[in-house]
């Protein structure tokens, strides 16, 4: 019997994991696919908002500027890269300049710090490249980025280490409630659990109608994004965002903590949670960003990709009891990276009130390094390899990853099972190459260290396979 | 300190120190990244390699085996399974390597044969859904020449690059099923030999101006869908065909991996992606040279091994202190139908007798003039019967006539009107 069961491993499943991990209790998160950070948490603009969008007194704007301030102790407690670069919001009109002010209202209602308006000159003094047509902008200091799925990896990471049970590859088919708590249905057996809470993103609304009646509607938002190579990370030095519209935040342009450009998202709603890009939306995000940037170089492209949004009905974040000893936390769209330490913290103050002990655990432990070959000095690359020579076998050649590193990531408390599971722990194949050089050598690797054929390895997901058998005169053939 | 350490064990790298090597330099250091020498020649199991050197056909290990094997009689240093991480500008090079350890070592000369890598799906923005299954010509290559796997049954092969094309073959032979070969421009970028003996001669069908629009599966590759393109090459509506299949291949163009050159400061050509190279292969950075398809990608190893030569008794004589003075220089200007030229820049009084120069066309031709300018005087012709972008083509300019321009040269395709 768990005290609290997690239905989600995303940034807000992840947070929450790491949230209740520090006290006495008996914690468990259950992941349908075979890796966090799957869903939306992978697939965003990686932006920590410094939270002058969300209307004031809504939860959203409440827990996006405490979990702002979270996000900056937590990345460096956790090691998770992260870079406090501010953001823009630019106006290329005379309305949109009102828009400005209404934003920096909102700013101060929400208690964001260091707003400024600027003027078009004093923004294209900060950030050169960006248009000649933008008139004004607002300055937000605390806006920040980093990189969501290590992030979630950190946080999940840190949640198993003090005692969490992650059970990846497990998808809840019911939901029975018991006397005291719930009787969870799963591919993988059951589970019971005290308190359950649905961190399950654009399932939430499947999730909470396996266990009360429909409150809320979950309609998935797809934006869609181009990385560019490091030959454009410095392209703006800023979040270059444009005034907000009905369907968001609209297209950004900003660097990202590995170096590259990032751009996107639009948003179009896809029913399906569908998260493959169009020519259309490509082309949208593409002219849209040219607008705030002119000198883009869109031939640098090194990936383009999709994520889905968990946008709701209700306009604000859903964080309330769906059935006794059930929690809701859905809805979350942006700003949910941002707000999930807050949304956790926010979340055990709502599981303390209804009666859940939280007394916090001696042993707890919140800190975590990983070597980066890449960020060493020479001297202390030197002597890396000298103290174990896997750290001087680089496999990937664009981003500078050493075998040591992967070594690291598969004996770290939550293993990758896939290539694409490697990449987001090392960063191999996350660069210009995009995996052509190292794929081969990370199948190797896996292989080896898993102890299993290279055809059972696979890209990213459960199915999806990379090698479709042996070649003649293999050894399947003998 | 080294006389010169050369960046990559490639054909580029292997020809460039065995030619340092028999000019007289003593102190000679290959470093290679993987675990072996002979670069991409070692994936590339088909023949057809050498026929301009070595008046023969090779395969590429047999190519590579050439030269690895006049470099064992030298006294040539290899470090395997090493990887460059910095050039500086004082050519001090630091390496890393899991037997070699993390070392930094001072050279006279360096010479940049990194080659090349390929583009990938990203680069070309194809929409679709994100599934296993999309590989690179070279990758797919890797796996099934090296590794020994097949990466898919039921293939779409995206480019009529010759990886492309070679590969349509090999999976063919392999037991896949390939399906198609997809081409967006009108014409095929591959060398017109290996679109008879890779496509023609398995009957799998080559279509011209169309494009792959779309990628289905949410796993693994489940279909492909390719539609025709007008002349700006955008798709045209209602053309779409789909393709069932579990693999997609892309062979859609090669980019020089430059990420040390620019870290070194020195000055790119953004036509050829590589480094602006003199007549002898120098780069800006005196003292460092680039050769292979680090400097421009090249169709037939013959030529990398020959400009690579050219690179490495350069790199001899500029350590031995056999150089010419600089003098005067020509910058070589890309006129009508020119993408782009090596050398960019010419010094003729470093030309011994005869400067070669390489260049690309922008479109497929008939009967043409090639037209070297000197202001508006035309200095020299040469008749050409067949000019296409897939093929590099070769002119050789005689000192005393680079003597006699001054300032620039242009170079510029004239079709001659049919008859």
């Amino acid at each position: 019997m768990y005290d609290v069961l997690i239905v989600g491993c995303g940034i807000t499943g992840a947070a929450a994991a790491f949230q209740f991990s520090r006290y006495r209790l008996k914690v468990a998160v259950l992941e349908r696919e075979n890796d966090v950070a799957d869903g939306t948490t992978k697939a965003n603009s990686a932006i920590l908002h410094a939270g002058y969008d969300p209307e004031p007194g809504t939860l959203m704007a409440r827990l996006n500027v405490r979990g702002s301030a979270l996000a900056r102790q937590l990345c460096t407690r956790l090691d998770v890269p992260y870079r406090q670069c501010g953001s823009f919001v630019l106006a290329f009109s005379p309305e949109e300049s009102v828009m400005l002010h209404t934003l920096y209202q909102r700013g101060q209602d929400n208690g964001v710090p260091g707003l400024r308006l600027l003027t078009g000159e004093e923004a294209r003094a900060a950030d050169p490249n960006l248009s000649p047509q933008v008139a004004a902008a607002l300055y937000a200091p605390t806006a920040a980025i980093c990189s969501p799925w290590e992030y979630c990896l950190a946080l999940a990471e840190t949640a198993v280490r003090n005692g969490a049970d992650l059970h990846l590859e497990t998808a809840v088919t019911g939901l029975e409630r018991l006397e005291e708590g719930w009787l969870v249905h799963t591919n993988r057996g059951d589970f019971r659990s005290r308190y359950v809470i649905n961190a399950a993103g654009v399932f939430a609304q499947a999730l909470h109608e396996m266990a009360a009646p429909k409150t809320f509607a979950i309609h998935p938002s797809r934006g869609q994004y181009f990385l560019l190579d490091k030959s454009e990370g410095d392209r703006v030095s800023h979040v270059i965002f444009q005034c907000p519209g009905p369907s968001g935040k609209g297209v950004l342009v900003a660097p990202t903590v590995h170096g590259n450009l990032i751009v996107g998202p639009n948003a179009d709603p896809v029913p399906d949670g569908d998260v493959g890009t169009t020519a259309q939306g490509l082309a949208y995000v593409r002219s849209t960003a040219l607008k705030s940037v002119p000198s883009v170089n869109f031939r640098a492209s090194i990936r383009n990709f999709a994520g889905v949004r968990a946008v709701s009905d209700r306009g604000d974040f859903i964080i309330e009891w769906a059935a006794p000893g059930f929690l809701d936390l859905a809805g979350i769209c942006s700003p949910g990276l941002t707000a999930a330490p807050a949304i956790a913290e926010y979340a055990a103050q709502l599981l303390e009130r209804d009666g859940l002990a939280l007394e916090e655990k001696e042993s707890y432990c919140c800190q975590r390094r990983r070597i980066r070959f890449h960020d060493l000095s020479p001297a202390e690359k030197a002597r890396l390899v000298a103290q174990d020579s896997a750290y001087g076998r680089v496999i990937c050649r664009c981003e500078t990853v050493t075998e040591g590193e992967i070594l690291d990531a598969l004996r770290s408390p939550i293993p990758p099972r896939s290539v694409d599971g490697v990449k987001r722990r090392v960063g191999a194949g996350l660069g210009r190459c995009q995996g052509g050089f190292c794929g081969p050598r990370v199948v190797e690797i896996l292989a080896r260290e898993q102890q299993v054929s290279p055809g059972a390895i696979v890209q990213d997901r459960a199915g999806s396979w990379l090698l479709a058998g042996q070649t003649k005169g293999g050894t399947d053939h003998v | 300190m080294y006389d010169l350490i050369v960046i990559g064990g490639g054909p580029a790298g292997l020809a460039a120190a065995c030619a340092a090597w028999e000019k007289g330099l003593k102190r000679i250091l290959i470093v290679e990244r993987d675990r072996e020498l002979g670069g991409i020649l070692n994936q590339c199991i088909h023949n057809g390699f050498g026929l301009h050197y070595f008046k023969e056909e090779l395969t590429g290990p047999e190519y590579a085996g050439r030269f690895i094997r006049l470099l064992a009689d030298t006294g040539v240093e290899v470090r395997l399974d090493t990887m460059v991480l910095t050039v500086t500008e004082d050519r001090q090079v630091h390496m890393v390597g899991k037997n070699t350890g993390y070392r930094i070592e001072k050279a006279k000369a360096i010479i940049l044969a990194m080659g090349c890598r390929e583009r990938t799906r990203g680069a070309i923005a194809i929409p679709g859904q994100r599934p296993a299954g999309v590989f690179t010509a070279g990758a797919a290559q890797r796996y099934v020449n090296m590794e020994g796997w097949l990466p898919g049954r039921r293939v779409v092969i995206l480019g009529s690059g010759d990886i492309g094309l070679i590969m349509a073959r090999r999976m063919t032979l392999e037991g896949a099923r390939v399906l198609a070969c997809v081409e967006v421009m009108p014409y095929s970028g591959g060398l017109n030999r290996n679109i008879v003996q890779c496509l023609h001669d398995y009957d799998i069908p080559l279509y011209l101006s169309h494009t792959v629009t779309d990628i289905r599966g949410r796993d693994r590759v489940e279909q492909v869908v390719v539609s025709k393109v007008d002349e700006h090459r955008q798709p045209i509506p209602g053309t779409e065909l789909v393709f069932d299949c579990d693999t997609l291949l892309l062979s859609v163009g090669l980019i020089p991996e430059n990420e040390l050159t620019r870290q070194a400061g020195i000055a790119i050509d953004p036509r050829t992606n590589g480094a602006v190279v003199y007549e002898d292969m120098e780069t800006s950075l005196p003292g460092v040279f680039a050769c292979g398809n680090v400097a421009h990608v090249h169709d037939l190893v013959d030529f990398v091994t020959a400009e690579s030569q050219r690179a490495g008794r350069a790199a001899a004589d500029c350590v031995l202190g056999g150089t010419a003075p600089e003098g005067s220089v020509l910058e070589v200007k890309t006129g009508d139908g020119v993408t782009y030229t090596v050398p960019q820049h010419i010094r003729p009084g470093r030309v011994a007798k005869n400067c070669d120069l390489f260049f690309r066309v922008n479109r497929v031709c008939g009967d043409s003039q090639i037209l070297v300018q000197s202001g508006d005087t035309p200095i020299a012709r040469f008749s050409r019967d067949h000019l296409a972008p897939g093929e590099m083509e070769h002119i050789v300019l005689p000192r005393s006539l680079l003597e006699g321009a001054s300032g620039s040269i242009t170079v510029s395709i004239r079709e001659v009107a049919s008859k």
